[in-house]
């Protein structure tokens, strides 16, 4: 269970607190499934709820190697004022922020969403490459993205005591992400890209904290994006569902 | 059929024949045998470390008792790992397996721990 904020600010654009839950159910040790609901608020605008979001993950190989491949495919039915920015592809931009809500959420989005993730840990470091594609199902064509990071603990080796605070529950890492294009015009011109720290702060319980703030890169993209999530992890969930219907 | 259903469908399909193809009907002794040499030869440099049998203690009860039971006895999710296989299997071994784990079987993969992390699970296991 995860409740997550994006908070944007750049100029001529108000400053907004995208939000959303998500709920993630592991079925397999290869597969996951999500559910996302999603909605936003806007400074000198409104508070509305934007839509929801379902997704699978799939894990391709059944050994470790030194790329691993995960298969995502995502359907969202979203509205245009939703601005949880989870991923940027095609010519995003801030102006889209820019629309008031009242406008923006007239305009409906159902679309699918694919992503190769390619995954390795080498020597602590774990490095993520994610080549997302979507599309809007009523209309337009394939947009294109990106999204890299590499992360590792402060920490390799656990110390003996039980601790909340000390390095090895802590990642350090950095991201970079952004839109590259559509399927008839693939390009880095116009869209927007971000570079962004991260901290992870794993609590023994299974709760864990992150915060990252993304720097804008280009003319499109916001000057800011700070993002907080916390997610906690309900070990053994269906044998507890099947214990509350006994 | 909508092309998005299609995209679905053959997501699903193809993992699924690739993770049970490739991991075929293994349990995972078998698969604890079919370690790699390279990994079978690696020592365990945390043998005999208080220190680290500790640590491995709290990591085990941190990621994995919540399957295998506290004492590590097994419960009806997962088997017991009191075993003399595993006290005498080679500990790179046991943790190239904490590694890849067998998902077809339930056990994930624990390649998101610092390679430390599962050495130190390991000294707890075989203690």
């Amino acid at each position: 269970v995860s409740p997550n904020v994006v908070v944007g600010s750049s100029k001529g654009v108000n400053t907004f607190a995208g939000s959303w839950l998500e709920l993630e159910y592991g079925a397999k040790a290869w597969w996951t499934t999500e559910f996302y609901l999603e909605g936003q608020s806007t400074s000198h605008d409104s508070t509305v709820f934007t839509g929801f979001r379902t997704e699978h993950r799939f894990r391709v190989l059944a050994q470790e190697h030194r790329l691993n491949p995960v298969l995502y495919i995502e359907f969202e039915d979203i509205n245009g004022a939703n601005k949880t920015l989870k991923e940027f592809v095609g010519f995003d931009s801030k102006d889209d922020q820019a629309v008031l809500n009242a406008e923006a959420r007239q305009e409906r989005k159902r679309e699918i969403e694919t992503k190769l993730i390619l995954s390795s840990d080498f020597k602590a470091w774990n490095v993520s490459e994610n080549l997302i594609a979507e599309k809007n199902l009523q209309q337009g064509t394939w947009e294109f993205g990106y999204a890299v990071g590499l992360s590792r603990p402060l920490r390799l080796a656990a110390t003996a005591k039980a601790c909340v605070l000390c390095r090895e529950n802590f990642n350090a890492g950095l991201e970079a992400y952004g839109g590259t294009g559509t399927w008839h015009d693939l390009t880095l011109h116009d869209t927007s890209h971000y570079i962004a720290p991260t901290v992870a702060w794993n609590f023994p319980n299974g709760t864990t904290f992150k915060i990252s703030t993304a720097f804008g890169l280009t003319n499109n993209s916001h000057q800011r994006l700070v993002r907080f999530g916390i997610s906690h992890e309900i070990s053994r969930f269906d044998r507890r569902v099947k214990e509350w219907f006994r | 059929m909508k092309p998005a259903v299609k995209a679905f469908l053959f997501t699903v399909l193809t993992s699924w024949t690739i993770v049970s193809g490739s991991a075929s009907q293994c349990d995972s002794l078998t698969l604890l045998r079919q370690a790699p040499t390279k990994a079978q030869a690696q020592k365990n440099v945390y043998k005999g470390n208080g220190e680290a049998l500790l640590a491995g203690k709290k990591l085990f009860l941190r990621h994995c008792a919540e399957c295998h039971g506290e004492d590590s006895k097994g419960t009806e999710d997962a088997p017991s790992l009191q075993s003399a296989a595993i006290r005498s299997a080679p500990p790179g071994a046991l943790v190239w397996f904490l590694k890849n784990g067998n998902l077809r079987r339930g056990m994930p993969s624990w390649s998101r721990l610092p390679e430390q992390q599962l050495w130190q699970i390991v000294t707890h296991l075989q203690q």
